[in-house]
């Protein structure tokens, strides 16, 4: 088996393995050949755009960096996650000098591979948005349910360092999502809670325990779904699961009926989702217990949108929080609120907007031991693992818990 | 003594020989201690075991296409790793981080494994030629 590959490669990827461009683009092929044969794919193809799911962790770092010091450049250049702003957090003293030493390690690791600098989660909203069909490499939790469901856009569910591969070599293994027969719905999702808005589908994403794997279709959920509900759903379906793509009938573009949902077969079963699915997953599996005092509230994983920056400058405007409030968003949307004057409506609450920056980062240890609130399970999620604590609630519920520094 | 051998498929080379762990719940690498290997996501069918150095069985990947990387590389880093892993369902995100990280991965196994295997067993994955052993 060694050294041979069943997947089909062009003369010039052919080149590419032996090295003709370069030791990286020659290992990132490798790896994608890996994959490939997994998945039996018969052959690679181009894409035409990317996502890499950067990080700024130490196994991020290790990739990038092995790259870059093999020479590799990105043929597509793609956009990338945030780590944390490296100019706020070190003018304000909020991490170490070895800290700030790694994300500038990790910004050069990505400079020098030729990449788009966003620093962004969701560039499916605004920066970097694919055409239907388009076959592309999306790595990041929400970013590639995304891209498939709503744009009907054509990638698998890759990770952050196999669409770094696909960006340098310019193709993907055709598996998967890739091809049409794979896009259709397994489970048919009939949701009877009842969905008040944008933070019922972070709950109704948190479901893929009861849900199980394959591809769902969701009925139940109205005519309009919100780009903010998309994002939230994709985001915690890739907490609660792992989900490539979902359909929304009459919604998302492949899912114009039930029985185009789903090619015409009968769903593999069938998964009701109630209420007490709801409470019951909020109460006992991701939020902290609620009517405590809280430390600070922190918005935007995934990353908040202009839309979500004008609501709570709503809110806040005239007021005096008792918590710091964050938000996290990319450096378009924090330019936005500065224009708009939402950012100052914000400060002068005593809150604050950072740019390029996500909750899983060590800029946050200063809240290391305490509870804060959020709208978002997958923020609630993985900081954990810094010792971060978080109850759980919707946007409305977390500005009035900030602005009386108690949470019901 | 063997007491059986059954085919699978390499998704990643290598091979692998240790005591068994089973999973019934999907793995989020991140959500394991890198100094120990045991396992610390809330409610998950083997919260607070270890899956250092183990054949780790379990359906699959879940979760961030991002950190499951990391937690692999973490444990890696302090040989706190899993042998080997088999899987039933593969995903890219854990696919590309096995491969990346060397550790040997199988699936399509035969069914007949499932039935025999039971926590504890001392088992060898070899990926390279496709193979399980279960050993005793």
């Amino acid at each position: 088996m060694k050294g041979e590959h069943i997947v089909e490669l062009t003369k010039d990827l052919e080149d590419m393995l032996e090295g003709k461009y370069g030791e990286g683009a020659s290992l990132a092929l490798k790896v994608q050949i890996g994959i490939g044969e997994c998945f039996d794919a018969p052959r690679m193809v181009p894409i035409t755009n990317s996502h890499v799911a950067l990080s700024n962790q130490e196994a991020d770092l290790w990739f990038a960096e092995k790259m870059a010091g093999l020479g590799a450049k990105t043929k597509i250049s793609p956009t990338v996650n945030p780590g944390f702003c490296l100019a706020y957090f070190t003018d304000k003293n909020m991490v170490t000098e070895e800290e700030a030493g790694h994300m500038r390690r990790t910004h050069e690791a990505y400079k020098a591979l030729g990449c788009r600098l966003t620093y962004n989660c969701t560039p499916y909203m605004d920066t970097n948005i694919p055409f239907p069909n388009e076959i592309v490499a999306f790595s990041e939790s929400s970013a590639t349910p995304y891209v498939n469901s709503v744009w009907g856009a054509r990638t698998n569910r890759e990770s952050a360092q196999s669409a770094l591969c696909a960006a340098i070599t310019g193709v993907v293994p055709e598996y998967g999502l890739l091809l049409d027969a794979n896009r259709k719905g397994d489970i048919l999702v009939e949701v009877q809670a009842r969905m008040g808005g944008d933070f019922s589908f972070s709950l109704l994403g948190y479901m893929g325990k009861k849900i199980g794997p394959g591809i769902p279709v969701f009925v139940g959920l109205g005519d309009y779904v919100s780009p903010e509900a998309h994002r939230n759903l994709g985001a915690e379906l890739n907490t609660s699961g792992a989900y490539g793509m979902y359909h929304i009938v009459g919604v998302t573009p492949e899912a114009p009926t039930r029985e185009a949902a789903f090619g015409g077969k009968k769903p593999a079963r069938t998964v009701v989702i109630t209420d007490e699915d709801f409470e019951r997953v909020l109460e006992t599996e991701i939020s902290d217990p609620g009517d405590r005092a809280i430390d600070f509230a922190l918005f935007g994983c995934p990353h908040t949108s202009t839309g979500e920056v004008r609501y709570i400058a709503g809110r806040l405007d005239g007021k005096k929080l008792a918590v710091p409030l964050w938000i996290m968003t990319s450096s378009l949307t924090k330019s936005n609120a500065e224009k708009m004057g939402l950012l100052d409506i914000i400060r002068a609450a005593g809150g604050e907007i950072v740019e390029d920056t996500c909750s899983d980062q060590p800029c946050w240890h200063l809240y290391k031991g305490r509870v804060g609130v959020t709208d978002s399970p997958k923020c609630a999620y993985y900081p954990r693992k810094r010792g971060l604590e978080f109850v759980i609630r919707d946007l409305d519920a977390c500005i009035d818990a900030a602005l009386k520094g108690e949470v019901k | 003594m063997s007491a059986g051998t059954f085919s699978c498929h390499k998704i990643s080379e290598g091979v692998g020989e240790g005591e068994v762990i089973i999973s019934k719940d999907e793995i989020m690498f991140y959500l394991v201690r890198p100094e120990t290997g045991e396992v610390i996501e809330k409610a998950h069918d083997i919260e607070g075991r270890s899956v250092s150095r183990k054949i780790l069985i379990f359906p699959g990947g879940k979760g961030s296409s991002v950190v499951q990387s990391d937690g692999l590389y973490q444990l890696m880093m302090r040989k706190n790793q899993p042998a080997a892993m088999i899987i039933q369902h593969p995903e890219t995100v854990l696919v590309a981080g096995a491969i990346i990280m060397e550790i040997p991965m199988v699936d399509r196994v035969d069914p007949k494994f499932y039935e025999a295997v039971k926590n504890g067993d001392r088992v060898r994955v070899d990926a390279n030629s496709g193979t399980i052993t279960i050993i005793d």
